[in-house]
């Protein structure tokens, strides 16, 4: 009798890990930005309904981006977003399945801030790419906050630029990750 | 020991069900599918299908800077360079109020009239719960001529200057490329001569085909339902919309010179059977005046 309460003990024990180990959100931020020194204008957007999820014993992440969700400066920009560039309503969804390198560094039961490396794949406008980029996660009482900036190239993802704008338009829009993830309760 | 071993495997199969979950998509996670309702946008890439109201509305916050030129008859030939070098104009500037509601005003060359409209859609094409298929549209405008009378004693007054149009507009996009819609309409002009009616009504029909990313083809006519005796004809415009970034270019043959609806509606003089076709064009340059933010 007394083993198998030890086995239930194990088993709460492992169950409650179990429960811990994803962290996810779903109104994380992504800025882009496509300024180049001849713009007329700051051509920046912001997304503010992210969705992300990391899983801690893998390094398992996940992004998923709604293209509609980008808010401009300027009402014509954000419909030239839409309409022109990215086109929203073929491809509604970008999203980023990678892998935290080096997800045994962190402590995620210790506040502080850990660098980390992030490899994976990029779709956008039915394009797939790989992507490396550093950033930190920091861990602050038991919720992380991701931070990350990298840049890509848009003729990755055919995207093209009318000549006419050509150099208003950067043609590697910079992207700049900041999400806070809470624990996944199921 | 049997019941421990139970356990255990129950256990070991109860961890394994939680890592295999792991391996699944992590994407189930994030699933929501979104019901929200979404408004149908960029039915028409401008405000106007060609000489007509359209389906769209400018963006809140948002000025359009509209200039048209309507120039002279094609089959006046080489001489007078196909019509070019006479040129009839409107300048207009349109107003996003709200995402239904737009206001705008214009003056026009011909008849040195001025124009204003408020246009307001209660129900908008959207998609997802509580969605419409359709987006339906109502305009209200006024036009004001300012040409000197040829006996001021006797028309001097200003109402006889006034005409007013009243317009409902059921517009569908249909597909990416396709939007279609119809609209039926009022011109009321308190003095006419007498071959044009004074309560004018039509049926307009307009329609867009886009054929690349920034380029479309548009089709605008009305068919006028009385007054069909009189030496008018119903406008017909074929254009092409080509959009360069902030602009917008409406390109167009018509037979109609007026840029208001009174005065498209009860002045087109050209025939298309007659070849008395003109080219025209609407420039649209879009301005945020407010909601910039960073």
């Amino acid at each position: 009798m007394k083993k198998l309460f030890f086995v239930l003990l194990a088993y709460a024990l492992t169950y409650d890990s179990m429960s811990q180990e994803k962290y996810f959100t779903k109104n994380g931020t992504i800025r882009i930005d496509a300024t180049t020194n001849a713009s007329l204008e700051t051509i920046r957007g912001i997304n503010r309904s992210v969705s992300a999820v990391l899983v801690t014993q893998t390094g398992k992440l996940l992004f998923i981006v709604l293209m509609k969700g980008f808010e401009f400066q300027k009402a014509l920009m954000q419909e030239h977003f839409n309409e022109n560039y990215v086109e929203s309503d073929k491809y509604p969804k970008a999203d980023f399945k990678g892998q935290v390198q080096n997800i045994d560094e962190i402590d995620f039961k210790k506040n502080g801030s850990y660098p980390v490396n992030v490899k994976g794949q990029l779709t956008m406008h039915g394009r797939t790419n790989p992507i490396e980029a550093t950033g930190s996660i920091q861990v602050r009482d038991g919720k992380l906050l991701v931070n990350s900036t990298f840049s890509i190239a848009l003729k990755d993802y055919n995207i093209t630029i009318p000549g006419l704008v050509a150099d208003k338009v950067s043609k590697t829009v910079g992207i700049i990750v900041e999400c806070f993830l809470d624990p996944f309760k199921k | 020991m049997t019941k421990h071993l139970v356990a255990l495997l129950l256990l070991v199969n109860l961890s394994n069900g939680a890592f295999a979950q792991d391996n699944t998509d992590l994407s189930s996670i994030l699933n929501s599918p979104r019901q929200g309702k979404e408004y149908v946008k960029n039915a028409f890439k401008s405000t106007r299908v060609i000489n007509g109201h359209s389906m769209e509305f400018l963006a809140p916050g948002t000025m359009d800077f509209r200039i048209l030129h309507r120039f002279g008859q094609l089959d006046n030939g080489v001489k007078n360079f196909f019509g070019l070098d006479e040129a009839s104009m409107r300048m207009g500037f349109d107003f996003g109020l709200k995402r239904n509601l737009m206001v705008g005003i214009g003056r026009s060359t011909f008849k040195k009239e001025f124009d204003g409209y408020i246009k307001y859609a209660p129900i908008s094409q959207s998609t997802g719960s509580g969605s419409s298929p359709v987006t339906i549209a109502f305009i209200a405008g006024m036009t004001a001529n300012t040409i000197d009378w040829p006996d001021s004693s006797k028309y001097g007054e200003f109402n006889a200057r006034l005409a007013y149009y009243y317009q409902a507009i059921i517009g569908r996009k249909f597909s990416n490329r396709l939007t279609l819609q119809l609209s039926p309409t009022i011109v009321h002009t308190n003095l006419t001569p007498l071959s044009i009616p004074t309560d004018q009504f039509a049926l307009g029909i307009g329609g867009r085909f886009k054929f690349s990313k920034r380029m479309a083809f548009t089709l605008d006519y009305s068919y006028r339902l009385n007054g069909r005796s009189s030496e008018r004809y119903d406008p017909l415009s074929i254009g092409v919309d080509i959009e360069t970034g902030g602009h917008v270019f409406q390109l167009h043959f018509s037979n109609a010179t007026g840029m208001n609806e009174r005065a498209y509606l009860t002045e087109t003089t050209g025939s298309w059977g007659k070849g008395e076709i003109r080219f025209g064009f609407n420039l649209s340059r879009v301005f945020q005046l407010k909601g910039e933010k960073d």
